[in-house]
């Protein structure tokens, strides 16, 4: 079968795939090939975040998706491509310390319950392979959008009993933050941890309200507000 | 010089070093060849050992007593001790920077029993342990400021002489993989992190493809020692294709080991050495092994295990819940590696090692599983202060800018070898002789002819090479880079598996199946020139 890989032009290579990975692939045609193909991979497991890409216009990591004939495989978007597949991710990665994603101070005897570990178990799934931050039309157009994987960090923080300062970390993510998502989604669909961007904004957008803070695009709408922060018309 | 700290690796050792190094005063630097977070640390699943409680009947004492019994011999009693005495205050550390554990119904961190442990002692995130340790980690190094160089390539340390002659580091010199430009980043202090060394078993291991161990070969080309290099765990369930790591914790929670009768055949909580052994007889009586999790529930599978699901699902295209998971044993995790002493520090001043890079001499000849991620943070906050206090108290000045055309002169030479042989041939070539040869059994004619083999190789090097010669992003240099060192270091493995004539911990010599007390209960040192010494 062919498959398609964009470089500096499309090039189209012969394989045979049987059911293979496309990391699988890609090492292939490397070792055997053509030794200047240049691709991220780390784990091959999907786990550390190394080898997203985009497969027919959508965000896969090549290491979890299996090879069909004639797909169209080029570099995440949003972020500039140094060489073929392979992206430079220090933008994306430099939301984390934008947002202040970690905890604030130190914890002491704390105690988290079953059901606390559950608040935050899927946000700490993230491996930052950055296909949300690809697939985000609002980063496409606003390079200063904390982006998804940024906010869902703050979720899981925020979320978590040992954070104790919650209300500056969302303070610290209204601007180009949770109000700036359109919810349309696109994140959640290309996670590979099955992580909901757009659900942990839309928390966020709730912590942000019951905080005092009211949807901007709102507010040229309104001549004030209820003593209690919610928008009044 | 600055009150500077270089490190080295950004998978958990060096992180914890990090965190410790920069809270202990000094300026941090961090160096990887990936990005942080993307490490072979991302990868621990199923958990990290500490007495908390005891209600189990567990004790430091039995955490101590355990993990000698698994090393044979070969660990350092009082590194073990300091190891299983500090993990309780390793995990509250954890817990007090936001690692999200699981927890136990009455609000405790959930342990798991894992291979050779007494009881439920390792602490674990579902089986998403090492991820989400490594990951807060990170994000606490985040809010100290501390410094990442990301997708930068160590090349070599650069170490000076003393008037006593003894070394001293002064910097690293790393190819910069993005602009394709050597760099020299000076430091009288610099923490080697970078993990081990698997990957020479090519495909068969569990391992990320970056754990090549160039850390360890770039510090014995500056003069530094290694130790026990022979001792390379085999992890007894990987998947049968893949190799793709299916954590211990399946074990621990009850799943059997089948062979094709669908009978069980060995004690699945038995160190990993014995169970990889006892996997591997069943193999060569030409029968397939299975992990069955089955009669766990569909519940506890969901809950306690959802990597594992992913991961059989994804890439045997099994679903555990219902059916059985064909699994062999490979290269999982090299007890050896750069000899360090009770500070960390090796024997250049000024040059720290720690993680899977290091021996501690807590493994020994088999390392518990549970004790890799305790390791890293108990040896990571000794390498991470010890460092800092080095680099406040270094006096002196080296100027090592000069010597940046040296390394550009050896990547203009390795640009210019012929390419007539394709390297990753022979890499593949060699992961299967080892596989093969220097695996879960030994013996003399199989380790001989495999060190003739790769003597040839490295003969051979000036024929291989690179084809791509761009030198913008270029990963067939570094794959390069990345196969020689793993030459370099296969062979002190099968000088070092050749020379001891025992069998112990994970190293089995079937020519030799019993251990040789007398002889060899001691420590395999090895010299960049092969030469084997013992030394307890």
């Amino acid at each position: 079968m062919k498959i398609n890989i964009q470089r500096e032009s499309v090039v189209e290579y012969e394989i045979e795939a049987n059911n293979k990975t496309l990391l699988e692939i890609l090492g292939e045609i490397k070792t055997t090939l053509d030794s200047s193909l240049t691709y991220s991979s780390g784990c091959r497991s999907s786990v550390c975040g190394s080898c997203a890409v985009r497969v027919n216009g959508k965000e896969v990591l090549a290491c979890s998706y299996h090879v069909q004939d004639g797909d169209f495989v080029e570099p995440m978007r949003n972020s500039e491509v140094i060489r073929d597949l392979v992206v430079n991710m220090d933008r994306a990665y430099e939301f984390n310390q934008k947002v202040k994603a970690w905890q604030s101070s130190a914890s002491e005897h704390i105690l988290l319950s079953h059901e606390d570990e559950k608040l935050n178990e899927l946000q700490s799934d993230c491996i930052l392979c950055g296909s949300c931050y690809s697939a985000c039309p609002v980063y496409s157009v606003n390079e200063e959008f904390l982006g998804p994987f940024s906010l869902t960090r703050v979720l899981r923080y925020v979320s978590d009993k040992r954070e104790l300062n919650k209300n500056e970390k969302i303070d610290d993510i209204q601007t180009n933050g949770v109000w700036d998502c359109t919810l349309c989604n696109a994140c959640t669909i290309v996670c590979p941890q099955g992580i909901s961007s757009k659900a942990d904004i839309e928390k966020l957008r709730t912590r942000s309200v019951i905080q005092g803070y009211t949807d901007p695009s709102f507010s040229s709408f309104g001549s004030g507000f209820s003593f209690d922060g919610s928008p009044s018309f | 010089m600055s009150n500077k700290v270089i490190i080295i690796g950004a998978g958990g050792a060096g992180l914890v070093s990090a965190i410790h190094a920069k809270s202990s005063g000094a300026d941090v630097v961090v160096i990887t060849k990936e990005y942080p977070t993307r490490s072979q640390t991302s990868m621990a699943q199923g958990g990290i050992n500490a007495v908390l409680g005891g209600e189990n009947g567990d004790s430091i004492e039995l955490h101590i007593e355990n993990t000698l019994s698994s090393a044979k011999n070969l660990a350092n009693p009082k590194s073990v001790e300091f190891l299983c005495k500090n993990a309780p205050d390793a995990l509250l550390w954890l817990d007090s920077i936001g690692v999200p554990f699981s927890r136990t119904k009455d609000s405790k961190i959930a342990q798991r029993k894992l291979g050779g442990a007494y009881a439920a002692r390792a602490c674990y995130a579902q089986d998403y342990t090492g991820l989400k340790i490594l990951h807060t980690l990170y994000d606490r190094c985040l809010a100290l400021g501390i410094e990442f160089l990301n997708e930068r390539y160590l090349l070599e340390i650069i170490t000076n002489k003393q008037d006593s002659n003894k070394s001293f580091v002064c910097g690293v010199s790393v190819l910069d993989k993005r602009s394709g430009e050597v760099e020299i980043h000076k430091s009288s202090s610099v923490i080697i992190a970078t993990g081990g060394y698997s990957r020479i078993f090519h495909k068969n291991s569990t391992n990320s493809v970056s754990t090549t161990g160039d850390g360890i070969a770039s510090v014995i080309r500056a003069g530094g020692v290694v130790s026990d290099m022979e001792f390379i765990q085999f992890h007894p369930t990987a998947l049968k294709n893949s190799s793709i790591l299916i954590s211990e914790s399946a074990r621990g929670a009850g799943g059997y080991l089948l062979n094709s009768n669908g009978e069980r055949f060995t004690n699945e909580l038995a160190p990993r050495d014995e169970v990889a052994r006892a996997i591997d007889d069943e193999i060569a009586k030409g029968g397939d092994v299975f992990l069955d999790i089955r009669h766990l529930g569909s519940e506890f599978i969901e809950n306690e295990l959802p990597q594992e699901v992913k991961l059989a699902k994804l890439y045997e295209n099994i679903d555990p819940i219902h059916e059985l998971i064909p699994i062999k044993p490979v290269a999982h995790y090299t007890m050896g590696g750069i000899v360090v002493d009770e500070k960390a520090m090796t024997n250049i001043d000024g040059l720290f090692a720690v993680g899977e890079c290091a021996n501690h001499r807590v493994h020994g000849a088999n390392r518990l599983g549970g004790n890799s991620l305790l390791e890293l943070v108990v040896f990571g906050k000794v390498a991470g202060e010890n460092a800092a206090k080095y680099a406040k108290e270094f006096k002196g000045e080296a100027n090592i800018d000069e010597q940046k055309s040296l390394f550009e002169a050896e990547i203009v030479e390795i640009m210019s070898y012929k390419n007539e042989i394709n390297f990753y041939t022979k890499q593949a070539e060699l992961g299967e002789l080892f596989y093969r040869f220097v695996g879960i059994k030994r013996d003399k004619e199989g380790l001989q002819n495999v060190l003739d083999v790769l003597r040839d190789m490295k003969k051979d090097l000036k024929n291989m090479g690179v084809g791509d010669k761009a030198k913008v992003y270029n990963t067939n240099l570094i794959e390069f880079l990345e196969f020689k060192n793993m030459l370099e270091l296969s062979e002190l493995v099968l000088i070092s598996a050749l020379a001891r004539e025992e069998s112990r911990g994970a190293h089995f010599r079937v020519d030799y199946p019993t251990a040789n007390n007398e002889m060899f209960c001691a420590n395999t040192f090895i010299t960049r020139d092969g030469l084997v010494s013992y030394e307890n």
